[in-house]
């Protein structure tokens, strides 16, 4: 069937405007319905259709700019007196009093209030309305999840970032946080690196409150715990250096280069004194040094870390960890680069007696060194991959310890709060919290806190709130759950029994160690002919051994990785075939229906 | 009269749990006072912006409605306010002493 349809125009009406007129409708072609091709239709039914019945969202992201505030403070002064009346001079005062209480409205007033105010005075002397009946009653343990909020970001105010080195928190009351900046990668700091450090007010993310300015980087940073308004500081070129906040942003007074530390300082801690102005600092070149900032011309004290008890400055190893603990303040314990912890004793006669033990199973520097506040005889480490918990009468291995994690840790520290509980820090930007009563597996809390490095840790000492500084000098503020922040029932005994048990098991493990050793003295003393030949064989088997072992490992779980991966493939393709097998056989049935119409 | 006013000054000071009384006049300045002159200053000065701002609260509320009583709890001791037109009395109160 063909529609033809005419149109004619003279050539001369060609691009004439159109001249439009109404016409009566009419056919020009009727297409009757082909019932044969009804056939070719199916009915679908049910038809399957979804439809939307809320209101379409979309998403959108807004940056709003941050407001900045600040608050400034009012004094009020004594005023609203009647003008021929001088508040400063007692007689005028006296004499306005006198007319005013004579004053009936006055009189009147006052008996009238008088009234009312006994009446309440009386309520408030009946009953307390506002008694806690439940004061006794123990809190119920909730069940809920331990979690953790951040509360603010503090962020490195400079164009070029430093990296967050350390923390404190003001010690009276979370208000301020201490944080020290600096480049600690060797020679990569540039000149216009600033060299400020600052304090925060924890409620104004916006600007500092206060700018502290070094000559150097500073790598540490402690408040006075008997002063809140000084703080001591340990430079990166190695000087001491202590501010007053009331005299303002240059250091008070600094220790001069020539009697200072060599290398980096760092860790600061404040010594219990009675005039609060002593500390005692630590830095890489293998010294501490104790000094008093009343004459920071030259340290007080001075002790080469030398584990092998000789003194020498050429076997020192870098400190990289300060502990000390108030409670005990003739002691105090070094974490050093070589993964050695030393534990000293300040008030021995000789430096040799001052280095009492040294605990080594850390693989990479310990990075952080704490004693558990509530158990001053067991303390934490943190380095290499691994946090350890030790207990001091062990020497030859700690009692507990955390797996390898698959990043580097960089600092960790104790609940001040809850004895089981303490915070490690990762590379990978992780805040762990770790909860030993409830599992010692695997953190109880694990918070990505941001995308690089975390590098230091702090918690305020009421526990509640941690602070972390990360590589970019972004140091982060949070809240930790109630559960996490609160003693558990039974905790303290319960730790206590943990801590034991894992001594003991070490204790019977180092004997049977010691055992086992002495056995094979008394063997090697018979054989030692046998020995002499067999001697050099030896040597060299246990490093040829540790070759094998670990290539045999190597090659066991590649082997295990590429039959996986063979079983996978495999599978895969089963599951490809199985598809199109499936296909197919839908095919071949489609086609047969076909057929049979 | 004057000496009524001051017996009844008395009876509420000598009141359990106490501890200081102010009068204070509507321009805010302390008339009578049983506390330190600083601290009677700072009482005065403050209880009445805030009572004034009280009161302008409770009538904007509803006009008819007016403010008669004004208690402040705080942690440490309760002060309760009398308006008047003219005058405030101020009491500092030690509840947990009463009891």
């Amino acid at each position: 069937m063909e529609i033809v349809y005419v149109y004619t125009k003279k050539r001369s009406e060609f691009g004439r405007q159109c001249n439009f007129s109404d016409r009566p409708a009419e056919l020009h072609v009727d297409i009757l319905p082909d019932e044969s091709l009804t056939q070719n239709f199916i009915e679908k039914n049910p038809v399957d259709r979804g439809t939307q019945c809320v209101q379409e969202m979309s998403e959108h992201e807004i940056n709003t700019e941050r407001f900045e505030t600040d608050t400034r403070g009012i004094n009020h002064i004594e005023g609203g007196w009647p003008k021929d009346v001088n508040p400063q001079e007692v007689e005028q005062v006296l004499r306005y009093r006198k007319k005013v209480e004579k004053d009936e409205m006055y009189i009147t007033t006052i008996q009238q209030l008088g009234s009312v105010m006994e009446h309440c005075i009386r309520q408030n002397n009946a009953i307390d309305i506002y008694e806690d009946y439940f004061a006794d009653l123990e809190i119920e343990e909730t069940e809920e999840t331990p979690s953790a909020k951040t509360i603010n970001v503090f962020r490195d105010p400079n164009e070029i970032k430093r990296t967050a080195t350390h923390l404190s928190w003001y010690p009276d009351g979370a208000r301020k946080l201490a944080v020290a900046y600096s480049n600690l990668e060797f020679q990569r700091s540039s000149a216009d690196t600033s060299l400020d450090s600052y304090i925060w007010d924890i409620e104004n993310p916006n600007k500092p409150e206060f700018t502290l300015k070094p000559v150097s980087p500073l790598v540490c940073l402690e408040y006075n715990p008997k002063d809140v308004h000084v703080l001591i500081g340990g430079c990166y070129n190695g000087q001491v250096a202590f501010w007053d906040t009331r005299k303002g942003s240059q250091a008070v007074e600094m220790s001069p280069v020539e009697h200072s530390h060599h290398d980096p300082v760092y860790k600061t801690i404040w010594l219990q004194s009675k005039t609060g102005t002593e500390c005692f600092s630590a830095s890489t070149d293998g010294q501490v040094l104790w000094w008093d900032i009343r004459k920071l011309g030259e340290p007080t004290e001075k002790l080469i870390m030398d584990p092998t008890k000789k003194g020498k400055m050429e076997n020192a190893q870098g400190v990289l960890a300060l502990e000390y603990e108030p409670t005990i303040p003739t002691k105090f314990m070094v974490g050093t680069e070589q993964g050695t912890i030393i534990s000293c004793n300040r008030k021995a006669k000789t430096p040799a007696e001052k280095i009492v033990a040294v605990y080594k199973e850390h693989i990479g520097p310990v990075y952080s060194l704490q004693r558990n506040p509530f158990f001053p005889k067991n303390f934490l480490t943190v380095g290499d991959w691994t946090a350890r918990i030790w207990s001091e009468d062990i020497r030859e291995s700690s009692i507990m310890w955390t797996k390898y994690h698959m990043s580097y840790m960089t600092d960790g520290c104790w609940s001040p709060i809850r004895p089981a509980v303490f915070f490690t820090t990762k590379m990978d930007g992780t805040l762990d919290v770790w909860d030993y009563l409830f599992k010692q597996n695997d953190p109880t809390l694990s918070l990505q806190v941001c995308d690089e490095a975390l590098h230091s840790l702090r918690v305020q000492d009421q526990g509640r709130l941690i602070a972390t500084g990360s590589h970019t000098g972004t140091t982060t503020l949070l809240e930790l759950s109630d559960s996490l922040c609160t003693m558990q029932r039974n905790e303290k005994a319960l730790v206590t029994a943990m801590f034991e048990r894992e001594t003991k098991r070490e204790k019977i493990l180092e004997s049977r160690q010691r055992e086992l050793r002495l056995k094979r003295a008394g063997q090697s003393a018979q054989g030692e002919q046998d020995e002499e030949e067999g001697g050099p064989m030896d040597e060299e088997d246990p490093v040829a051994r540790a070759e094998e072992d670990f290539f045999a490992m190597i090659n066991a779980d590649k082997k295990k990785r590429d039959q996986l991966k063979a079983k996978q493939e495999a599978e895969d393709e089963a599951n490809a075939e199985k598809k199109d097998e499936d296909g197919k056989e839908k095919q071949d049935n489609d086609e047969k229906e076909v057929e049979e119409k | 009269m004057s000496n009524e006013v001051e017996e009844i000054l008395k009876r509420v000071q000598q009141m359990k749990g106490v501890i200081g009384t102010i009068v204070v006049s509507q321009e805010g300045i302390p008339i009578k006072t049983t506390l330190d002159n600083s601290t009677t200053v700072q009482y005065a000065g403050l209880i009445h912006q805030l009572t004034a701002k009280a009161r302008s609260t409770v009538r904007d509320l509803d006009p008819q409605n007016d403010l008669t009583f004004l208690r402040i709890r705080s942690k440490k001791h309760e002060i309760m306010v009398a308006p008047e037109k003219e005058y405030l009395l101020i009491v500092v109160q030690n509840p947990s002493d009463g009891n």
